[in-house]
């Protein structure tokens, strides 16, 4: 152990004691008008210490503990195994998705309420995910605000419901298509920028989006937001106690049972699956079109891919408008679900959570990304006393993803042929 | 009369909110021309900054000591030390691992390491925004008593004083130290940099360290200023200050302080004689602007893509 080690460490711990003793060991308290200073707890301090010395130890001996950890045993037993033959692996994908389906579709009716409105929202990010997916894991163009795409379908659906008294179904497509809009109105002109001007010009654009929304009060209600959006309804079934549109009916009395709370919300999950599958075979398919092919051929190396004849921007125009379809339609979902929107619900911490589910779930993969879509939806859910941490712990995960496992948790796989190595 | 007064009014606002956002902005600047990655994280290590002050003043106002010198220069120290602390943190950490991967790989470990450095002080501090205490009150005021008047705060005229003196020390430091060439002949080429003997990690760190004491010149300063902060408040601060370097051209020095000055004076032009509520509209529409038109920003130069 050199003395340069010795250094190193001590410089360590001590950046550590800096970086963490002073935001975490005084605490800035409002009494009145006054502000005083207390002192943490001794736990925290003593946290703090540990911590310190954790890093000294660490640096240390780093060359050691990289030594012991290069030897010692593959803790993933998965590591060196062959990878799966294509043919199969693509069927059991598809066979796992399919079971995926079914079981979803007949769960709901035996949970409690709770869980079912879960699930709505686990839905609609997974559509959400699915769209952002073919914008950043497939184009790869970074969208930093596609909340505002989600804000478009939700804001569409509300103003013409207040306005126009259009119901959900004609709303969808004309939210989705709007956000599809929106998305190509902004992307002709930015997508000639390169990978991070890109990223901080559409955060940009979303924070504008929010902002002209919380002030544009005459019209969308500023920060109170807009409520009484109404439910879905079943080819004019509604599914209140009474009906409140002339010309429809009540689900209740057409079938003739009794009337419970639990239908609607049943009956809008059922149409978040819908959709979600819906979202989820488009992309699929597109995914093998050309025009997907050309996604990822641009993405892994634009001069080449231009050089043989794709347009840059129709190619990346088309994936932006994609995915800001499926977000208007995420939207649209979203403001029928809550039945009440306001501009808080599209902040961009929306957006970097959609991220955080693509980049978890590994880019560019659909069953990756649907199954990061849950995790990171129901885990706060599961464990309430730790949800002041959640974005804490994102934020890590975003990092130590990063640097760990780029690809993500379940990288998409190319169909791809393996050249045999030739003696 | 009452209108040039009222136009000087705004461009003294103007120009003293743009100058903390030039010094924020170097750190962006620097960290692009070195590395070519846009640091997400630089405004929450501003904020951190501006909390480090307020915990160093209101230790100061318990211990008893009231002479305002000292607690400025106390409180400017401690920020400027547990910033570049944090500065050098994050790129050792989540930075630096990473470097060289593609593009994307870099910047979205950037937002992750911004969420997480918010959160941090988020469950540290609370989420309330807390009061900064106006430590230099008074000024001057122009005009007539019966109409409007002009007024220059001394808060303002300290901030334009010290943003002076940050940004002549940071000159002469890049054009005559040994670490600021260095640094010049790194955003050059790092390859070759390395090649004649430049420890490239080490200028890569000393930016990094260098960007977080300005931050946290200016988080004491806009806290000052402001009068009150919280943990979100140097996301907003982080995308303009950004918005700033990329109005002058990444990569450029000067070219930060003259987009930070060019977008203080929009803003508060903005908020004078529009509405307050769109200032930040206009200052993404800028960047939106600047970026279509001509990515290279004011002062910046062309980058040569290499096949």
């Amino acid at each position: 152990m050199a003395a340069h080690n010795l250094k190193h460490a001590l410089f360590c711990a001590i950046v550590t004691l800096i970086v963490a003793y002073p935001i975490l060991g005084f605490n800035l308290v409002s009494s009145g008008t006054d502000i005083i200073l207390e002192g943490a707890t001794t736990q925290t301090v003593i946290s703090v210490l540990l911590a310190a010395v954790v890093v000294f130890l660490f640096q240390l001996f780093r060359d050691n503990i990289m030594a012991l950890l290069g030897k010692a045993p593959a803790l993933n037993p998965l590591a060196n195994r062959q990878p799966m033959e294509q043919s199969k692996r693509l069927k059991l994908e598809s066979t796992i998705l399919t079971l995926i389906i079914i079981g979803a579709l007949f769960w709901p009716f035996f949970v409690s309420r709770g869980s079912v409105d879960l699930a709505t929202l686990v839905l609609i990010y997974i559509m959400l995910a699915l769209g952002l997916n073919v914008v950043v894991g497939l184009a790869g163009l970074l969208d930093l605000g596609y909340v505002a795409f989600y804000a478009v379908g939700a804001y569409t659906f509300a103003l013409l419901s207040q306005y126009y008294g259009v119901s959900f179904w004609f709303a969808l497509p004309i939210g989705a298509l709007l956000a599809a809009l929106f998305g190509l109105v902004l992307g002709f002109p930015v997508l000639r920028l390169r990978g991070d001007y890109l990223a901080i010009v559409t955060l940009g654009f979303g924070e504008i989006i929010r902002i002209l929304l919380n002030n544009m009060t005459s019209l969308t209600g500023g920060p109170n937001g807009i409520g009484g959006i109404p439910d879905p309804t079943l080819f004019g079934m509604e599914f209140g106690r009474r009906v409140k549109e002339e010309g429809n009916t009540s689900f209740h009395e057409t079938f003739g049972i009794a009337y419970s709370s639990e239908h609607k919300i049943i009956f809008l999950y059922l149409i978040a699956l819908v959709l979600a599958v819906f979202t989820a075979l488009v992309i699929r398919r597109l995914m093998r079109m050309p025009v997907g092919r050309a996604w990822e051929a641009l993405r892994e190396d634009e001069i080449a891919a231009r050089s043989l004849g794709l347009s840059r921007t129709s190619v990346k125009l088309s994936a932006f408008t994609i995915g800001a379809f499926f977000a208007g339609f995420a939207g649209t979902v979203f403001a029928s679900k809550q039945g009440f929107i306001s501009p808080e619900s599209f902040v961009f911490l929306e957006s970097a959570i959609v991220l955080a589910i693509v980049v978890l779930g590994g880019m560019g993969s659909q069953l990756g990304v649907i199954l990061a879509a849950i995790a990171v939806t129901i885990l706060p859910e599961l464990a309430r006393e730790f949800s002041e941490y959640r974005m804490l712990i994102f934020g890590a995960a975003m990092v130590l993803m990063m640097v760990w496992r780029p690809q993500g948790l379940m990288p998409m796989r190319r169909i791809h042929i393996e050249l045999e190595k030739q003696e | 009369m009452q209108d040039l007064l009222y136009f000087l009014q705004q461009l003294i606002n103007g120009l003293t909110i743009g100058s903390t956002y030039a010094l924020i902005a170097i750190g962006y600047t620097m960290v692009y021309g070195i590395i070519g990655m846009i640091n997400f994280a630089h405004g929450e290590i501003y904020m951190i900054g501006a909390y480090t002050a307020l915990i160093a003043i209101t230790g100061l106002a318990a211990l008893g000591i009231a002479w305002l010198p000292l607690i400025l220069i106390v409180a400017l120290v401690c920020a400027m030390i547990v910033s570049s602390s944090m500065g050098w943190a994050v790129e050792r950490v989540a930075y630096r691992p990473v470097r060289g991967r593609h593009r994307l790989i870099p910047l979205i470990s950037a937002i992750g390491m911004s969420i997480f450095l918010q959160n941090y002080v988020h469950l540290a501090q609370g989420s309330r925004n807390i009061g900064f205490p106006a430590l230099i009150e008074g000024g001057f005021r122009f005009g007539s008593e019966d109409s409007f008047q002009t007024s220059i705060s001394y808060m303002q005229i300290t901030i334009f004083a010290t943003t002076l003196i940050c940004m002549s020390l940071l000159s002469l430091f890049i054009s005559r130290s040994r670490i600021g060439r260095a640094c010049r002949a790194v955003s050059q080429d790092l390859g070759m940099a390395s090649l004649l003997g430049i420890d490239t990690n080490r200028i890569i760190s000393a930016t990094f360290v260098i960007g977080a004491a300005l931050a946290a010149v200016a988080g004491l300063l806009l806290g000052m200023y402001y009068g009150s902060i919280d943990p979100l408040f140097g996301f907003i601060a982080g995308l303009k200050a950004f918005t700033a370097a990329v109005l002058g051209g990444i990569g450029s020095i000067p070219g930060a302080m003259l987009g930070g000055l060019i977008l203080g004076v929009a803003e508060s032009m903005t908020s004078g004689y529009l509405s307050g509520e769109y200032k930040d509209v206009v200052s993404f529409g800028l960047l939106i602007l600047i970026l279509l038109f001509k990515p290279t920003g004011l002062l910046g130069k062309p980058e040569v893509e290499k096949i």
